[in-house]
């Protein structure tokens, strides 16, 4: 596209049908323990298995 | 929903639902804003109109301006901007799936500290209660209950957590120890985290902590004189001359493991990037610094005259951590880890932190609170690690916490990234788990902000 750059990003709707495995981190375990936010962590799963 | 926002010389468009980002110019970006207008019949914005007002501010011929459109719609039918939320319906169903499931532990096994810092939410360590070590007994009794407890759930997460948790690192040990012995015939791996002040930090901690802790969380404000204003011993004296040297230690010797220094700013210095920059002096590359959280009207609460500082701040860190990058010295910030290609599903980001669920903090004598920040709160103890939850009703509270709960979440552009906050912050500011922490929502949004315009940026270059 001329006007738009898209990043590459994970698709949430997609993420929908596969998700919630819940092996990824609890929020702010091993980490801040004040400000709560799930943007910087990881899923557990491999690329091909999202 | 979508969030525009122009930052570090770019204009972004989040896509909020589907997590699309877009980096646009000026043009695109002020068509975006008025696209769902022109498509709206209640609007009296057409896309003739529209494209008139355009065109006399930039100078941008029709049929470049159809153009523009085009490609927003083409994006549109790809599911890239303006998608609806229609998630609310699965709000609650990974906890009700993972429901009974603990994931991980926050063990208190010190309720005393070596340092007496004013600002410290757990009172000095002792989390207003009296001072306390756990015992090995107890520690054991808490890996147990955590295994039996994690169902199908294999990495399983425990924090070393105080008070400072070095007073009592005998048991520190043994825990780990026990835990280790048990994991294989559970199928599961445990993680562990220490978060210490440092005092204690010598070259047995430092092996040990290398080779056990998946994660250690270092406390240090930054500047020498930030930091000795409140992290000072029982006589007054600062501690920064006489944890750094440790800390430099450790980290060098931590062979790329996993640490964050973890600094706490205030209404006395939000000009905390002085402090990231110390930091980064000192040799130190994974970074944290935290608002502090206090009663309102505390001292050292941060004011909304802070907030302009504090946001500013918070911009040029990002500067800085591209400046760094292009030197060829890149640092993290903790706040600033967003991965936009591989960060949790929607479930994660719908379900809320977990706390009361499926993280908990353990007393010195076993008791189970919702997390650490709630300890020694009595109307939130869920239980303990022999019984298990008894409170099923405080659990029940912390369960419905989830983003659809909060009235304000619903339409926040910040919505997926937070999961609805932090429930022990809203509590005290608000009275209840499910209120919301206006000035911390506030910051968070500005890092996000931050945080996606470094990756935007990172990946255009």
């Amino acid at each position: 596209m001329k006007h738009i750059k898209t990043v590459e990003t994970r698709n949430l709707c997609e993420s929908a049908k596969k998700g919630g495995c819940g092996e990824c981190q609890t929020s702010c375990q091993s980490a801040c323990k004040t400000s709560c936010g799930i943007a910087n962590q990881k899923c557990e799963k491999s690329d091909k298995e999202k | 929903m979508i969030h525009q926002y122009k930052s570090g010389g770019m204009n972004i468009v989040l896509d909020v639902c589907s997590g699309s980002v877009h980096a646009v110019d000026d043009v695109t970006y002020d068509m975006i804003a008025a696209y769902e207008d022109i498509n709206n019949e209640a609007s009296i914005k057409t896309k003739d109109t529209v494209f008139s007002e355009l065109n006399v501010k930039y100078g941008t011929s029709k049929e470049e301006l159809s153009e523009i459109y085009d490609e927003i719609t083409e994006l549109k039918d790809a599911g890239k901007l303006f998608v609806e939320d229609t998630y609310e319906d699965m709000a609650g169903e990974l906890k009700a799936r993972t429901s009974g499931v603990v994931k991980a532990l926050c063990l208190h096994v010190a309720h005393t500290c070596n340092l007496n810092c004013s600002y410290c939410f757990a009172s000095q360590g002792k989390f207003h209660g009296e001072r306390a070590l756990m015992s090995a007994e107890v520690g054991k009794r808490a890996m147990d209950f955590l295994v039996e407890n994690s169902g199908t759930r294999h990495n399983l997460e425990v924090d070393f957590f105080g008070g400072e948790p070095l007073m009592n690192f005998d048991v520190v040990k043994e825990v780990v120890e026990y835990a280790r012995s048990i994991e294989k015939q559970h199928n599961k791996n445990f993680r562990f985290t220490l978060t210490t002040n440092g005092v204690l930090i010598d070259d047995d901690v430092i092996e040990y902590a290398n080779k056990e802790m998946s994660n250690v969380v270092l406390s240090l404000d930054g500047r020498k004189e930030v930091h000795d204003r409140f992290r000072v011993d029982y006589a007054g004296n600062g501690s920064w001359e006489k944890i750094v040297p440790k800390f430099q230690k450790l980290v060098k010797a931590r062979g790329g493991k996993n640490y964050y220094m973890r600094g706490t700013f205030t209404h006395l210095n939000p000009d905390f990037l002085e402090d990231i920059k110390v930091m980064l002096d000192l040799g130190f590359r994974e970074l944290s610094m935290e608002p502090v959280v206090c009663a309102k009207g505390d001292p050292m609460a941060l004011t909304e005259e802070d907030l302009p500082i504090v946001y500013e701040q918070y911009e040029k860190l990002a500067e800085l951590m591209l400046q760094k990058d292009k030197e060829g010295d890149p640092f993290t910030f903790y706040h600033y880890m967003i991965d936009l290609k591989g960060g949790p599903c929607i479930y994660k980001r719908i379900s809320g932190c977990g706390s009361g669920t499926e993280y908990m903090a353990v007393t010195p004598w076993g008791d189970l609170f919702p997390c650490h920040q709630f300890v020694g709160d009595a109307a939130f103890k869920l239980g303990d690690i022999w019984n298990g939850v008894t409170a099923k009703d405080v659990q029940d509270d912390f369960a419905s916490c989830n983003v659809y709960a909060r009235e304000e979440c619903k339409t926040c552009w910040a919505r997926l990234y937070c999961a609805g906050g932090c429930a022990a912050n809203a509590y005290h500011a608000t009275g209840s788990v499910r209120g919301v922490y206006e000035s911390g929502c506030k910051l968070f949004k500005k890092r996000l902000e931050c945080a996606i315009m470094v990756e935007v940026a990172r990946e255009l270059r």
